[in-house]
């Protein structure tokens, strides 16, 4: 087994099992950092395959904000777990069914018989110069920049969207307007009298 | 050095991947050590830096002038007990110390220190530099959850939003050194900027260098930005229940991160290893004009003597201030400046982007 083969046992294995920490550990921050470590893993994968850009954007975008944001949400969260566990064994069947025709599913497309070794060889390793952000970025900006650009328009939608409908003014509270306060000069605040000494009484 | 001890090794008959392997061990090794030294040192001249600010003369007592402070500060920690707080994650309150250290040594990876010292020479080095960043803030979050203290979760909080604020501010600033080099590689970004003084990015990415550094005194949680320690509001948030060694690894993290944030401010905007006085006539045959370690350690130092300035100048932020500071000033700068840069990058305007 080559060393690469090794590498990407040992960074599957731990993304397969951080996921499935992922659902079945209880404590919800648990839950979150074990999804953390299977986005590290997968970065892993991704590094194996000369995708460095790709393998960094995902810790960059997913672990460095995206989690922060998850975690910073599900620790203020008062979950509770016994009422969320209610219907468990009702919905028990039902849930079975989903999950196994997933597999199916997911078996039929990508298995053995389309994407096993036998099919599909190791692809050429590039040479050392190869840069993996040049090529997408080559790509991204010539033959998809318009898909490009309506992604990143939609994108920008959902943004206002969402401040839309959190935006709520409420006329009687007070505001700063840190333009006036900074542009405050000496002579508007303090006035200095000239008078005479006076005695105490 | 490093090719002698490879012939030494394959004169022993050692397999090549183990070679490799030690060579790797013993670069990381010669980075960490004197890393690990700067940080204690660091903390000295903190404070002999701060009280001659305050007309104070600073730690004087053990060793002659004081020198060897840090080392009984290390002792001092390393002999205390570890207390865990009966209400706490005991597994999460002991990884968070790991998850803030890691990342702060795990960038000095991809950090040149001269033309050909450098551990990793990785085309994406800027990203990378990014990427782990961005995860220095899961140390903090996780310490005040773990901890389950009020004053320990608020600083947590704060700190949380504050990171995740300048890391934008502080990617854009990266993304205009990134068009301005033409490359991520961060020794192809200092090689980008020779030709002395003038043609270091600091002068024509001067507004991205301010945003750069200031989001970086902000990322690292340092005077004035240090709203989530906050000793006189939420008593030393994150770490509030941290003692002992657990407490040593978090400020070791912190100081780290500050050599880190100085080391690449000069990479990316001082021009790393380059000299200052390359090119001026009377001392550019001297060691002063030649490219060297020096002026990278030299560079990096004038930033963390700027950290230092700081803390001792300035009073903390309001919360609101370092929000409004961060999204509605630094942001728009950074966009607009890089609307500039990419012009003067596409038509080869200035005497900086010329097209050669």
């Amino acid at each position: 087994m080559s060393f690469e083969q090794i590498l990407f046992y040992v960074f599957s294995a731990i993304t397969v099992l951080a996921a499935g920490m992922v659902i079945t550990v209880r404590n919800p921050v648990h839950a979150a950092m074990f999804l953390v470590l299977t986005f590290f893993s997968s970065a892993a994968l991704w590094m194996l395959l000369e995708a460095e850009f790709l393998a960094i954007v995902l810790v960059l975008v997913y672990v460095g904000a995206v989690m922060v944001l998850f975690l910073f949400v599900v620790m203020m969260l008062d979950l509770n777990t016994t009422l969320l566990r209610e219907g468990f064994a009702r919905y028990l069947p039902l849930g079975i069914l989903v999950a196994v025709l997933i597999a199916v599913i997911m078996g039929l497309a990508v298995g053995q018989n389309h994407f096993g070794l036998a099919q599909v060889a190791a692809p050429a390793p590039h040479a050392a110069s190869y840069s993996n952000t040049q090529q997408l970025g080559e790509l991204l900006y010539t033959t998809y920049v318009y898909p490009f650009e309506i992604a990143a328009v939609i994108l920008l939608v959902a943004i206002v969207a969402a401040i839309a409908l959190t935006l709520r003014r409420r006329p009687n509270t007070k505001h700063q307007r840190v333009d006036q306060q900074v542009a405050t000069r000496r002579e508007d605040r303090v006035r200095l009298v000239s008078m005479t000494a006076e005695e105490r009484k | 050095m490093m090719q002698s001890l490879q012939t030494l090794l394959q004169g022993w008959g050692w397999p090549i991947g183990l070679q490799t392997l030690l060579i790797i061990l013993i670069k990381i090794v010669a980075i960490l050590i004197p890393l690990i030294l700067g940080v204690a040192y660091l903390t000295y001249a903190e404070r002999k830096i701060i009280g001659y600010m305050q007309v104070r003369i600073g730690p004087n007592r053990v060793g002659p002038r004081g020198w060897l402070q840090p080392f009984a500060d290390v002792f001092k920690l390393m002999f205390k007990e570890i207390v865990i707080p009966s209400g706490a994650d005991k597994g999460m309150f002991l990884l968070a110390p790991v998850l803030s250290m890691a990342p702060a040594l795990a960038v000095w990876a991809v950090m040149p220190f001269n033309d050909t010292m450098v551990l990793a020479n990785v085309n994406a080095g800027l990203l990378y530099v990014l990427a782990i960043g961005s995860f220095g803030v899961y140390g903090v979050i996780i310490a005040g959850w773990a901890s389950n203290s009020k004053y320990a979760f608020l600083g947590a909080m704060r700190s949380a939003a504050q990171m995740v604020s300048y890391e934008i501010a502080m990617g854009f600033a990266l993304v205009g050194v990134l068009i301005a080099a033409g490359s991520l590689n961060l020794g192809d970004i200092v090689r980008a900027q020779q030709g002395g003084v003038w043609h270091w990015y600091w002068l024509p990415l001067l507004p991205l260098f301010v945003v750069y550094f200031i989001s970086g005194v902000a990322e690292t949680n340092r005077a004035p930005f240090d709203v989530a320690e906050g000793e006189s509001e939420i008593v030393a948030g994150f770490h509030v229940d941290y003692t002992g060694t657990a407490f040593a690894v978090f400020f070791l993290a912190e100081y780290a991160n500050m050599i880190m944030i100085s080391a690449l401010t000069s990479v990316l905007f001082l021009g790393g290893w380059l000299s200052p006085f390359q090119g001026i006539p009377g001392v550019e045959h001297t060691w002063l004009a030649a490219p060297s370690l020096f002026w990278f350690l030299a560079k990096a130092c004038i930033f963390l003597f700027l950290y230092l300035w700081f803390r001792a100048t300035f009073p903390r932020f309001r919360y609101d201030q370092i929000m409004r500071l961060g999204w509605k000033v630094f942001i728009p700068i950074t966009i607009v400046w890089l609307l500039l840069i990419g012009a003067a990058v596409t038509y080869g305007i200035g005497p900086w982007f010329g097209k050669a």
